[in-house]
């Protein structure tokens, strides 16, 4: 079972709907109970990065969370997930959770398109990712899927934990972390067949771990 | 890089997918959610939803339609067509949209805009704007006027001027349809559709006259448009999805070709 964290940042249905539709048995909580036994915790994200971590900090979830990936539960950080496990945010100024080194930063107004037009903010659309370190999230997908963005906040982790780029006005890094504790900047349950086999292979993994402890 | 997309526009009636030269003479011609899953299996990288119901027992059979809509694709899709409210476009989030699009009601009440975006992020309020040629006045510049109520109605306002307020309001993006050219098969307004392009910020989602892919590609290469609204050309089977999305990519525009 997954449990999509509930920390109050919106409509989270939308990661639960494609996990129904894949057979994958998951709920949307807050209790530490239920996250403790998840076999893996998916981070969604909608919002802004200071009031969710605001949330997250005044319900003791930021710990809960820490405390889990140490302990090697399997997460899977989604858009603004993505961004909060890192140190800190242009939005709003705001400290993060710290769990990945980085921080995430707003995507500069200057920069330009192939045509030299202003790029549009927020970053909205389907985009490729280039690997540049192997990722079993990625089993199965052909490297030509495009997946489904909305952002105008990008990831800046330390080097070493980058794993996909993109490209939008600059080369940014859309999917970062290690095994088991994933990011991916884009909407995996809003990206087709390419984002559902994703989703999928964050399930085989957490089976697995759960299965060897 | 980013893709330029393509939307299919599905008008919706009392839960039935009707098409017609818009507002006039509309036929039912099929089960919505079957043909927005055809679509999402045919590689639409977005969907539109446009609800011409007018009652409100319609509007709970739409969110109905959202639902299963929700339930089996898993692209961005939006939905627009009589909503006024922040309420009501809550319904529609929450039943599985990720958009809503507001059009007349947002020339009645501009502030809907900046409420909308405030609840739910500027990303999920497009605006969608008809739009007349007219002979350029002192009191419409641009030569191109606002009507509402499906193109009945001038309002006088001029909609650069609009486009423009639109995204200041906090609009994450703008649908312009051409009250000229839609249902004409004869092309984009590709003048009007740049001349906005140019004037924001936002992607502008060209709207109304597609008849061929060869249309698509100009609305977003001259017309600099950020994806092509599409009905007719793929409703009665004339081209597939995957067909505009050839003729497109050999005329230079990058598009999402695996799905």
């Amino acid at each position: 079972m997954l449990a999509i964290l509930d920390y109050q940042a919106g409509n989270l249905t939308s990661v639960r709907r494609a996990l129904d539709h894949l057979g994958i048995p998951c709920t949307v909580t807050a209790d530490p109970g239920t996250l403790r036994a998840a076999q893996g915790v998916i981070f969604p994200g909608v919002g802004a990065a200071g009031s969710a971590m605001a949330h997250l900090t005044a319900t003791g979830l930021g710990d809960l969370l820490k405390e889990l990936v140490a302990a090697g539960k399997p997460l899977l950080g989604i858009c603004l997930g993505c961004q909060i496990v890192l140190t800190a945010s242009e939005e709003n100024q705001a400290t993060t959770l710290g769990i990945i080194p980085g921080r995430c930063q707003r995507f500069d107004a200057s920069l330009t398109d192939e045509d030299g037009h202003p790029i549009a903010i927020p970053h909205m659309g389907w985009n490729t990712v280039r690997l540049t370190q192997p990722c079993r999230l990625f089993d199965g997908i052909d490297p030509a899927s495009e997946f489904y963005f909305v952002h105008s906040y990008y990831p800046v982790p330390e080097s070493r934990y980058v794993i996909g780029m993109t490209h939008y006005g600059l080369d940014f890094c859309s999917v970062h972390g290690k095994d088991g504790l994933w990011s991916v900047q884009f909407h995996p349950e809003k990206s087709g067949r390419p984002g559902l086999t994703l989703l999928s292979n964050f399930f085989a993994y957490c089976q697995e771990v759960s299965h060897a402890q | 890089m980013l893709s330029k997309r393509v939307i299919p526009c599905l008008d919706v009636r009392d839960g039935k997918l009707t098409k017609g030269v818009r507002f006039q003479g509309n036929v039912d011609i099929g089960d919505p959610v079957e043909t927005a899953r055809r679509y999402y299996e045919e590689g639409a990288d977005e969907i539109v939803f446009y609800d011409i119901t007018a009652s409100h027992e319609g509007r709970g059979i739409m969110l109905r339609v959202v639902e299963q809509v929700a339930a089996q694709i898993f692209i961005p899709f939006s939905v627009g067509g009589g909503i006024s409210t922040v309420a009501h476009m809550r319904d529609v989030l929450l039943a599985g949209a990720e958009k809503v699009s507001v059009n007349s009601a947002a020339v009645k009440n501009p502030a809907i805009i900046g409420e909308g975006a405030a609840a739910f992020g500027s990303q999920c309020i497009v605006v969608g704007m008809d739009v007349l040629r007219v002979p350029a006045t002192p009191e419409i510049p641009s030569g191109y006027e606002i009507v509402v109520h499906g193109g009945r109605k001038r309002t006088g306002i001029d909609a650069l001027w609009w486009a423009q307020e639109a995204e200041r309001l906090g609009a994450g993006e703008l649908c312009v349809n051409s009250i000229d050219a839609d249902g004409t098969k004869d092309g984009y307004e590709l003048t009007l559709t740049r001349r906005i392009a140019d004037a924001v910020r936002i992607p502008v989602i060209a709207s109304g006259g597609a008849g061929t892919p060869e249309h698509m590609a100009a609305a977003v290469t001259q017309g600099r448009a950020s994806a092509a609204l599409i009905a007719s050309i793929v409703h009665y089977g004339e081209y597939t999805i995957a067909q505009c999305k050839e003729v497109m990519a050999q005329h230079g525009v990058k598009v999402r070709t695996v799905w």
